[in-house]
């Protein structure tokens, strides 16, 4: 135990002396890691999206103006439930489409209690048997000067998850590129620890020291640069996602009918895998970085 | 203890290192490595290490098949040998005790085992009253002390010395010897590569004569070379 306290005061030293390698070493994975956040961030309220709006999956919500009278409304829900592929067609109020959010985004409903006025319109719920009849759906609400907008779920969701896939194969390739990086540039800097030690090392090997038991305090340092790095990356998401939160979330959510995941959610989420990141990428660098001095 | 049976090493370059080498040499023997240089005898020392792999012969320390040690059992062979160096080769930047107290450590022993045991090393080797200097501190006997000690702490089967008398005076030189013939005397095999010519022929041990990669004489007493031979290898100006 106190050997694993010296090491890691040991290591502090040896990064503190190696500054500029040691900062390019943290600059390299939290630039990593900060763009595995930013697509994780992106991904879970992707995702929470989908489970949010679920129910409402084949449902084209026509938005109505405010001033819009009952007979207008009336006309505009026989005419709906005319056309070829609806299934059903039902009124919903502003109150009541704000108590139906509230129930469903569960935890995060308490944001709703912030936004005063309901912001929420009246609105004409139609459900359909596919996409065809949504397209029917949305091009007949265009002719009714009544409504404001109209929103269909399924095609938000499957735009969204398609853009999600796409990003992810773009995100793994930047991602794979970056990891690499990463563990070279933390290879190189431990290399300089190994080559100020390399007589340490030698007696070490002379006295019968294991591989392992030579690279500990290495491994430490790798570690260690790993996990600063994580902390700085975790930090600095938190900061801009709850900045996000804070300016344009309520306003995002009440677009999209559903709550963004809440800062600190993330933030434990983007703590364990950074973590794991950070730990992974500074023990394979410093492994690498010891192979050719290890070799039998 | 330590047997070779027609080891062959020839290095890149056609470079002999040692060819078709066999010897014995028993437990708790005290072998003088004698011959000019380049004529193998670090290549010996490096093979029974495995520091280096043999091209073809078969090396025995022990009960340990050298040949076909797995490199995960490399650092077992080399707990069973303590080394000492002409240069010392001690940490700088830790103390007499740390220093010696360092091989212990290696071995995952516990700080009090090291307490207790470190001392009594260092008391044997007499410098039990160094125990806080640092390496700078110490004149050149006194290192190679430390590092004998650090180099018997584990209770090696075999203590290989490579010219540990080479950057000392002579009558340091001779305390050394002193301490090494002590060590032997516990039962402890040693084998010593040296150059010098007054050692050996006080000492009165065996002497293994290596020229060329070949094991040229084997037999007690010694060191067995004219001041000629010393000309031809012209190796000992500052002898
Ligand atoms: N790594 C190597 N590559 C090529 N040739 C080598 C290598 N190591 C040693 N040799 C050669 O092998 C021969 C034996 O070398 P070795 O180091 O065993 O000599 P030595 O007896 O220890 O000499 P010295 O008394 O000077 O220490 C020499 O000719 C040397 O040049
Ligand atoms: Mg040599």
């Amino acid at each position: 135990m106190s050997r694993l306290f010296y090491n890691i005061k040991q290591a502090l030293t040896q990064i503190g002396r190696n500054k500029g390698m040691s900062l390019a070493s943290f600059f390299a994975i939290t630039a990593m890691m900060l763009i595995l956040g930013l697509f994780f961030t992106i991904s879970v309220n992707v995702n929470l999206f989908s489970e949010v709006v679920k129910q409402d999956y084949d449902t084209v919500e026509l938005y109505l103006k405010d001033n819009v009278t009952a007979d207008q409304t009336t006309k505009i829900l026989t005419e709906a439930r005319k056309l070829s592929g609806v299934t059903s067609v039902s009124y919903r109020t502003k109150e009541q489409a704000l108590k139906i959010m509230k129930e469903r985004w569960g935890e995060s409903g308490y944001l709703l209690d912030s936004l005063g006025d309901n912001p929420l319109p009246n609105s004409i719920l139609v459900k359909v048997d596919g996409v065809k009849a949504a397209d029917r759906v949305s091009r007949y609400a265009t002719t009714q000067s009544g409504i404001e907008s109209t929103k269909y779920y399924k095609e938000t969701v499957d735009k969204l998850n398609r853009i999600t896939r796409y990003l992810q194969i773009g995100i793994t390739v930047i991602m794979l590129f970056l990891v690499i990086v990463s563990v070279v540039v933390v290879s190189n800097t431990i290399k300089l620890t190994v080559f100020a030690r390399a007589k340490e090392i030698s007696i070490m090997k002379y006295i019968g020291a294991t591989n392992w038991f030579i690279r500990g305090p290495f491994l430490v340092e790798g570690i260690l640069i790993g996990v600063i790095s994580s902390l700085i990356s975790v930090a600095i998401s938190y900061m801009i996602y709850a900045r996000v939160v804070a300016s344009i979330g309520t306003r995002l959510m009440t677009m999209l009918s559903s709550p963004l995941v809440s800062a600190s959610y993330l933030t434990s989420n983007l703590t364990i895998i950074f973590l794991a990141m950070g730990v992974g990428i500074g023990a394979c660098g410093s492994i690498i970085s010891m192979r050719k001095f290890l070799d039998a | 203890m330590i047997t070779l049976e027609n080891v062959t090493k020839i290095y890149e370059g056609n470079n002999v290192g040692l060819e078709n080498a066999s010897i014995n040499i028993d437990a708790g023997d005290f072998v003088f490595l004698v011959g000019p240089s380049g004529a193998g005898k670090s290549t010996f020392i490096k093979l029974i290490l495995k520091e280096i792999e043999p091209d073809s012969g078969s090396i025995w320390v022990g009960d340990y098949d050298v040949t076909n040690l797995s490199n995960r059992e490399v650092p077992q062979l080399r707990r069973k040998i303590g080394m000492v160096f002409q240069d010392f080769r001690l940490l700088p930047k830790k103390t007499v005790f740390e220093n010696v107290a360092f091989a212990m450590e290696i071995l995952h022993k516990s700080r009090r085992s090291i307490r207790r045991r470190v001392p009594q090393i260092l008391r044997l080797v007499g410098i039990e009253d160094k125990r806080d200097r640092y390496p700078m501190e110490l004149s050149a006997g006194e290192q190679q002390r430390v590092a004998i000690a650090r180099a018997i702490i584990n209770n090696p089967k075999v203590l290989i010395a490579d010219e540990p008398t080479g950057n000392l005076d002579p009558v340091t030189a001779e305390d050394i010897m002193q301490l090494l013939d002590e060590i032997n005397m516990t039962g402890t095999t040693i084998l010593m590569v040296t150059h010098a010519r007054d050692i050996v022929d006080k000492m009165n041990k065996r002497v293994v004569a290596i020229e060329n990669g070949h094991i040229v004489r084997d037999e007690f007493g010694q060191y067995g070379y004219s001041d000629s031979d010393f000309m031809d290898w012209g190796i000992f100006d500052n002898e």
